[in-house]
């Protein structure tokens, strides 16, 4: 098997995700900088407006899209023994996704897309924004594309044989993100691009919101999915242990799916354009969707249970402390699991229908999803990225102990950064200024907090240079060579008679299409029937 | 196919909290009444003057025969109008917002008055504050370079000091379509 060719597509991949993030890390600490008003000189509403605008579009989709392919091709490759099919098509997607993202950075650096990530039409941008948004989405496509002809190119050679599991969690990744993006997708195709370059001359922001919606919840499993692989398929075998269950794991990523798709409209709870009934609906599926997430919770911490005992570990919860502490991998899933926790719980508050009212679109949102996307989330793609380094490129880690630093440090900064975020938020702070006029005294209790943020954000921009140096330093510098290849956790119990329908995808695409069909073809039909006025473009 | 017990009972006691969640937002729902903004109500947002109900005249607070207070409050780039409203305590309050232009949203904060405001649709509220105090309307989606700027006052008053104003009949054609 070739393997320098999927190891150089794979690293091009993880490199582009790796400078989006860095770049998106220092508009993070400008922003909370500007936004604190402690510091007169930086502050401009244009450039605030356009950084917030870059840092999530280079945080949401560029470091993510980029570091799932990544992953993707060499999870394929590794798990399954076998050389990319069709390498180059690989790399036109490869070349079409960056080209996206170039053409996307040009109108965003030059303010003349500060319209956010979430686009929020009648308000438009130049339309390079969303032609390079729309490639980048295309781009990506070929990656889903790849990924499941390999799953069943192997099927079709080792038939009646469970696919290993971390293709498995990957291809789930690949149909999940062609699902997901249908929506965004349709929205930028027949509303924005004819928007803005006036083909149409109003748009309808119910539709647009909607179908925004459609994409707008999948896509944090899409960013959340291969964290949730590693804890399963690195983990167990890293703390020295076995994966307690490859069944519930395949079950898992199969109602993370599932029912990620079709429960968006908790982003529109507040939105007058959808009636209460669709939007509790929604609300009941997004419930559905914690499931999977405490399954995994599950298997994960008794997969860890395990190696603690292997290594003498004791006690109803000591044994916690028989980990291996100092293996990043290890290190990174118990602060990921931390931020987990207090997250989901943050979550939970949002997804509650009535509840929602008192925090929508406060600070306490961005709190929200940084503790879960930038925490949980991105804490795994370190912990992944410092995993495959040495066996990519054949180099030592530069330093482990960094790394443990790192990892350290970017679990504190989290905290000083979100909990004074959500507290911003009850407190009624707007998620969206970029500084604060209001006469009121209620703005007297939210300067400590912006203070803190400044704190947190300093932390996290540290630890993430860190985090680059170390993978610069073992990648050019280092002079110690690595051979090792990537070692899969074993399951505790041996996979025996698994049946189709945790084997294969196709019982849940029929699933998916009818649990679309339920919740979405009424919501989104009604814009045609309705007597409905559309909103001519406005600048910003 | 091994599904350990213990885990069996997990996922149980997981779809348990699941359920109990979701009855919580039902019971909220269907025996409290508190929805979330959902009228589905559409309107012509460039010709919000010309409609009969978010004409000028038409803003602020009316109060019908029954004592029903409904506020209209009209959001545009980078402002609410009218720009100051006084409603009562302890009273059921409806609002009804329409944007001008384009995306708004409004929240006053420790109350659950939120909701988007989006071009094409009015948005309404029902809600009580329960005690008298000045409380601001803050802007909470962004709208434009402004945005910050764009923000209002609510004074709630005692009930029994409040004063209403003439009352509107009830009835009328709103001329939204």
């Amino acid at each position: 098997m070739n393997d320098t060719a999927v190891k150089k597509l794979a690293l091009s991949n993880f490199w582009v995700a790796f400078i989006a993030f860095i770049l998106a890390c220092f508009m993070g600490e400008y922003q909370v900088l500007e936004r604190s008003g402690l510091f007169p000189p930086l502050e401009s509403a244009q450039v605030y407006f356009a950084s917030v605008s870059t840092h999530g579009v280079l945080m949401a989709y560029v470091l993510t899209t980029f570091f799932i392919m990544g992953f993707g091709y060499y999870t394929a490759a590794t798990s399954l023994k076998r050389p990319i099919w069709n390498i180059k098509l690989a790399w036109i997607g490869f070349a079409v996704t960056l080209f996206g993202v170039v053409l996307a950075a040009i109108p965003l650096l030059t303010g003349r897309a500060s319209v956010l990530y979430t686009f929020y039409p009648p308000l438009h941008a130049h339309y390079i924004f969303y032609i390079g948004a729309a490639l980048l989405v295309v781009g990506s496509w070929v990656w889903c594309f790849i990924m499941i002809v390999m799953m069943n190119q192997w099927k079709k050679d080792n038939s009646g044989k469970p696919v290993p599991l971390a293709m498995f969690a990957t291809v789930a990744n690949a149909l999940l993100w062609l699902w997901t993006s249908a929506g965004v997708a349709m929205e930028v195709v027949f509303q924005l691009i004819p928007f803005t370059l006036g083909w149409i001359d109003t748009i309808d922001p119910g539709l647009a919101r909607t179908l925004f919606a459609w994409t707008l919840h999948p896509i944090v499993y899409f960013w959340l999915i291969p964290a949730y692989t590693a804890f399963y398929v690195f983990v167990p075998k890293q703390a020295g242990g076995y994966l307690f269950s490859d069944e519930m794991a395949r079950a898992a990523f199969i109602v993370l799916v599932v029912f990620s798709l079709p429960i968006g409209f908790h982003h529109l709870y507040m939105d007058p354009e959808q009636a209460a009934g669709w939007k509790l609906l929604h609300g009941f599926g997004t419930f559905v969707v914690t499931l999977p997430t405490f399954i995994t919770g599950f298997t994960v911490i008794a997969s860890m249970e395990i190696a603690a005992r292997l290594r003498g570990g004791k006690g109803l919860l000591s044994w916690i402390g028989s980990l291996p502490w100092t293996n990043p991998m290890v290190l990174a899933i118990i602060l990921s699991l931390l931020m987990l926790i207090f997250g989901g719980f943050g979550g939970i508050v949002n997804a509650s229908y009535a509840m929602n009212a008192m925090i929508h679109n406060t600070a306490w949102v961005p709190g929200h999803f940084h503790l879960i996307f930038a925490g949980t989330t991105v804490i795994m793609y370190f912990a992944i990225a410092y995993y495959l380094w040495p066996i990519m490129t054949g180099k030592a880690l530069f330093s482990k102990k960094m790394a443990l630093v790192q990892l350290w440090t970017w679990f504190i900064g989290m905290s000083i950064l979100t909990t004074p975020w959500h507290i911003l938020g009850l407190l009624g702070q707007p998620r969206r200024i970029s500084s604060v006029e209001y006469n009121s005294i209620l703005t007297l209790s939210w300067e400590p907090y912006e203070f803190a943020m400044i704190v947190g954000g300093l932390v996290l921009l540290g630890s993430a240079c860190v985090f680059i140096y170390i993978l610069v330093m073992t990648q050019f510098k280092a002079t110690k060579s690595f051979s090792g290849e990537v070692e899969y956790a074993s399951t505790y119990h041996p996979v025996k008679d698994l049946p189709e329908f945790l084997n294969s995808f196709s019982l849940w695409n029929k699933v998916i299409a009818g649990l679309m069909a339920l919740s979405f073809a009424i919501p989104i039909l009604q814009f045609f029937f309705m007597d409905t006025h559309g909103s001519s473009p406005w600048g910003y | 196919m091994h599904i350990d017990p213990l885990e069996k009972k997990w996922a149980y006691i997981s779809l348990g909290m699941a359920g109990m969640f979701v009855g919580i937002i039902m019971i909220d729902s269907f025996v409290h009444g508190i929805d979330a903004p959902s009228n589905v109500e559409t309107i012509d947002s460039a010709r919000l003057h010309l409609t009969k109900e978010f004409a000028e005249d038409n803003l602020g607070v009316q109060i019908d025969e029954n004592g029903k207070i409904t506020v209209r409050i009209v959001a545009a780039r980078y402002g609410f109008f009218p720009k100051h409203v006084t409603v009562p305590a302890e009273t059921p309050i409806t609002f009804r917002w329409a944007s001008a232009d384009v995306l708004h949203g409004v929240h006053m904060p420790m109350t659950n008055m939120s909701t988007m405001i989006v071009p094409g649709y009015v948005s309404e509220v029902t809600t009580t504050f329960p005690k008298p105090a000045k409380y601001p309307l803050l802007c909470n989606e962004y709208c434009g370079m402004g945005h910050d700027h764009m923000w209002s006052n609510i004074t709630v008053e005692a009930k029994e000091t409040w004063q209403a104003p003439s009352i509107t009949k009830t009835g009328e054609d709103t001329g939204n379509e």
